[in-house]
């Protein structure tokens, strides 16, 4: 049962499902003093920001 | 737990109120060296199956050997590589110092720079390296039999390609997560920089190129191909509009969405394919889909990011990671067998096989090139994974461990094509020029080729292709249909009988397509910001990312580059493929050299003259095979090898007023081979030129930095890091007490990982 949550933890991971909880672990370590964006708000902040700055997938 | 030792050069005073950022690295050595009796037994069983695993596959020469010894070949081989080869680089050249902190921590933005676990930014790297190259060219390459190929990858990948990867990962690291370009510039100076920039955009476009015409040629006239290809792009836009309106950050959950869809596209195409007007509308010619796939690429690389870009890397992530899982089981559980010659006869010819040509040395070393050595990687290893680095000591197992899972991938795929019968294997190799087109001439081709133990019928060839759903396999090349007839032969030994081969394969297909147009959608991309960039030196106003009109231009550019090599590859009278990959694996392999060699200049920067010889080992070797192979192309005097020879002969039939000459049937196809080999001799000598270049560069640059006893480095100033974590995936038991430690220290749901 733990090797099947574990499992699929890394699946979610590895697609990048983990990125909105980063995020909101590093606003807090940061200190940041206004409110965290919101999911909505951070994904489309997240596709934004790839649109400026392309990652390559190999061949 | 004691903190590390200070020495003198040390800038990196932890916090005194937090637990060391890292474990000793004497107490690390010792506790790795520790051997206990069990450890030793382990190693030594390593050791003996690995060991008796190539006796079966380069000694025995039995009739048959199984396809299982190749896995225990290459996972030992990995498995002792990794434990011994790149500890050595760990200690020697690359130091890791885990006191200070990652660009991920120091840089955390929660976007692009992001502490990530090492497990799973494992996969994630994995799944930005490994894609349709390994798959690809050791089905070329199994023309010279098993063993040649076998052993490149093996010993390729464990003294070249993951040394490449783990040494571009770890310096990009120090520097911020610099690119490849940036670093060259550091490194060479303006005119090494400037033709390391120059020699990446040229091989971008003929990689992106090729891969494109791999998959023409796994699509044309294949309606089933085409439909189940073609629905993957509506898939893709729910999925976007899934996300981004209705569910968003729902990842794993619409990208299982997506996958039954997919299946679903699989399935239907069958279908559709059987109907009179499915058959009709989805029948295209290679010609038509190359068009489509240009048009595809320009729009996919100016849509939005989540409509189209994202949605199908997660769906092509989640393929690729369950399909080499679902290959890997297959492999072991169905244990196929081979009966190709372990070294074939076309191995000692000069003229090379019906696949690739040219001797085995050498073309089988930039016919494999991604599985083995992969200059493309130095691209994701610099930039997009030293971003997500949690700790500085996992760039091992990221960046070395990383590339041995895609040499895997290229093992596997070579099994799967030598699983197929040899006279099949090479009546859908050879060009349609070679073979005729149909069934009974590929047959008559193939047994007139008088290797032993080959002899096929047109009923063979006629069966196959009906059994996998399709129309005709003959001259089906560039790879894929052949590593999905090889898939489709082993998994429905697993799961389904004869009666889902059809299934497998367009399963093959559609996954290699997915790959693949991801990368050309994303390489697209990667490119057109590089040449944005290069524009601004002359128009500031290209490097304003977000203006939409230079956006659009230099898409434009880039598309029009691959799209023409494309479309002169889709219409090659020689046979496409044939004739462009070794410039493919040539460009793949120049690179290589030039990330090696910057690899290089910072080694010798860092003043470790000793150590030299592992980045220059594989950056001569692949410089020399590079450069040969290069010289074969512009100057061999053989037509089907020299691309100038076969210009001119093709130029003197015209001027003759000959109307048919070779393979080239009218005045018009003879036109096209002048014209093509003439891009291809070109693109050959500005690659070899620019790489020389930057190889020279390379060495002037390691020349001063050994007379002046290294040189300042251009890493970052180093910052203390405030996290911890193990670096392997079975960490050793001091590793295990400071993470304990930390995990009192900082409660867990302040840090930076889950």
């Amino acid at each position: 049962m733990d090797l099947l949550r574990g499992f699929l933890w890394w699946v979610r991971g590895v697609l990048g499902e983990h990125a909105y909880d980063q995020y909101l672990a590093h606003h807090r370590r940061s200190g940041h003093t206004g409110p965290p964006m919101t999911e909505r708000e951070y994904w489309r902040a997240r596709t934004d920001h790839q649109e400026r700055n392309p990652e390559g997938r190999c061949c | 737990m004691s903190a590390p030792p200070r020495t003198g050069d040390d800038l990196v005073h932890g916090d005194p109120n937090l637990p060391p950022a890292a474990v000793d690295p004497d107490v690390l050595d010792e506790q790795r060296q520790h051997w206990t009796p069990l450890r030793i037994a382990l190693w030594v069983g390593v050791a003996l199956l690995g060991g008796l695993a190539w006796v079966m596959v380069a000694l025995v020469r039995g009739e048959t050997v199984n396809g299982i010894w190749f896995v225990f070949a290459a996972v030992c081989t990995y498995f002792i590589a990794y434990r011994f080869y790149s500890t050595y680089i760990e200690k020697r050249i690359t130091q890791p110092d885990d006191r200070r902190a990652t660009p991920a921590e120091y840089n955390d933005n929660g976007q692009d720079y992001m502490p990530t676990d090492r497990r799973v930014l494992y996969g994630h790297h994995f799944a930005a390296i490994a894609g349709a190259g390994p798959l690809v060219g050791p089905v070329l390459a199994a023309q010279w039999g098993y063993l040649p190929g076998t052993l490149w990858i093996i010993v390729g990948v464990v003294l070249a390609g993951a040394v490449q990867d783990y040494l571009v990962l770890f310096f990009s690291m120090r520097r911020g997560g610099r690119s490849l370009g940036q670093m060259a510039r550091e490194e060479l100076g303006l005119v090494g920089g400037f033709a390391a920039l120059l020699a990446t955009l040229a091989i971008m476009i003929i990689i992106v190129a090729i891969l494109a015409l791999v998959v023409v040629n796994a699509l044309g006239e294949s309606p089933w191909g085409v439909f189940s290809v073609a629905m993957t792009i509506p898939i893709a836009l729910f999925m976007g509009v899934y996300l981004r309106f209705w569910r968003p950050g729902k990842i794993s959950e619409i990208s299982v969405i997506g996958f039954v869809l997919l299946m679903a596209a699989i399935i239907g195409g069958g279908a559709v394919a059987d109907t009179a007007w499915g058959a009709a509308l989805f029948t295209l010619d290679r010609t038509t889909i190359a068009w489509a796939i240009i048009i595809y690429g320009f729009v996919a690389a100016v849509l939005p990011v989540w409509l189209l870009l994202a949605p199908r890397d997660y769906l092509s992530t989640f393929m690729k990671v369950g399909t080499i899982v679902m290959l890997a089981v297959a492999i072991v559980i169905v244990q196929p067998v081979i009966t190709a010659p372990a070294v074939s006869e076309f191995a000692g010819r000069a003229a090379g096989g019906p696949v690739v040509s040219g001797p085995l040395f050498p073309f089988l070393f930039v016919t494999i090139a991604c599985g083995a050595l992969s200059g493309f990687h130095a691209l994701i290893s610099s930039g997009t994974t030293p971003k997500l680095l949690e700790k500085e000591r996992q760039t091992r197992l990221i960046g070395y461990g990383g590339m041995l899972m895609e040499s895997f991938v290229a093992i596997m795929a070579l099994v799967a094509a030598l699983s197929i019968d040899r006279g099949i294997y090479f009546a859908m190799n050879a060009s349609s020029a070679a073979t005729g087109g149909t069934v009974e001439t590929a047959a008559a081709f193939v047994n007139q080729l008088g290797l032993t133990g080959v002899n096929v019928n047109p009923e063979v060839l006629a069966q196959t292709a009906h059994d996998v759903g399709e129309e005709s396999i003959v001259s089906r090349t560039g790879g894929a249909p052949t590593l999905a007839v090889g898939l489709a032969h082993i998994m429905q030994r697993l799961i389904g009988g004869t009666g889902l081969m059809s299934f497998w394969y367009h399963f093959a297909i559609m996954f290699e397509a997915l790959f693949i147009l991801t990368a050309v959608d994303a390489g697209t991309r990667v490119a057109r910001f590089m040449l944005q960039d290069f524009m601004g030196n002359f128009v500031p106003k290209f490097r304003d990312t977000s203006w939409r009109t230079g956006a659009w231009v230099c898409t434009a550019i880039m598309v029009g580059g691959w799209g023409y090599i494309l479309i002169l590859g889709v219409t090659d009278p020689l046979g496409g493929i044939n004739t462009f990959f070794p410039l493919f694996g040539i460009a793949n392999q120049l690179l290589a050299a030039i990330a090696l060699a910057v690899c290089l200049a910072i080694v010798a920067g860092r003043g470790r003259v000793g150590l030299l010889w592992v980045p220059i080992v594989p950056m001569v070797f692949t410089t020399i095979v590079t450069v040969t192979a290069s010289l074969y192309k512009i100057f061999s005097p053989v037509p089907a090898i020299g691309y100038w020879a076969q210009h001119a002969a093709f130029k003197a039939a015209l001027a003759r007023g000959e109307t048919s000459f070779g393979t080239a049937k009218s005045v018009a196809a003879m036109q096209a081979v002048v014209r093509n080999t003439f891009v291809q001799g070109t693109l050959s000598i500005i690659f070899v030129v620019l790489t020389l270049i930057v190889i020279g560069a390379a060495l002037i640059a390691t020349i001063r930095s050994l007379r002046a006893g290294g040189r300042p480095s251009a890493e970052e100033p180093p910052v203390p890091s405030r996290i911890y974590v193990p670096s392997g995936f079975i960490p050793v038991p001091a590793e295990r007490e400071l993470e304990k430690e930390w995990a009192q220290a900082v409660p867990p749901r302040v840090r930076a990982h889950h």
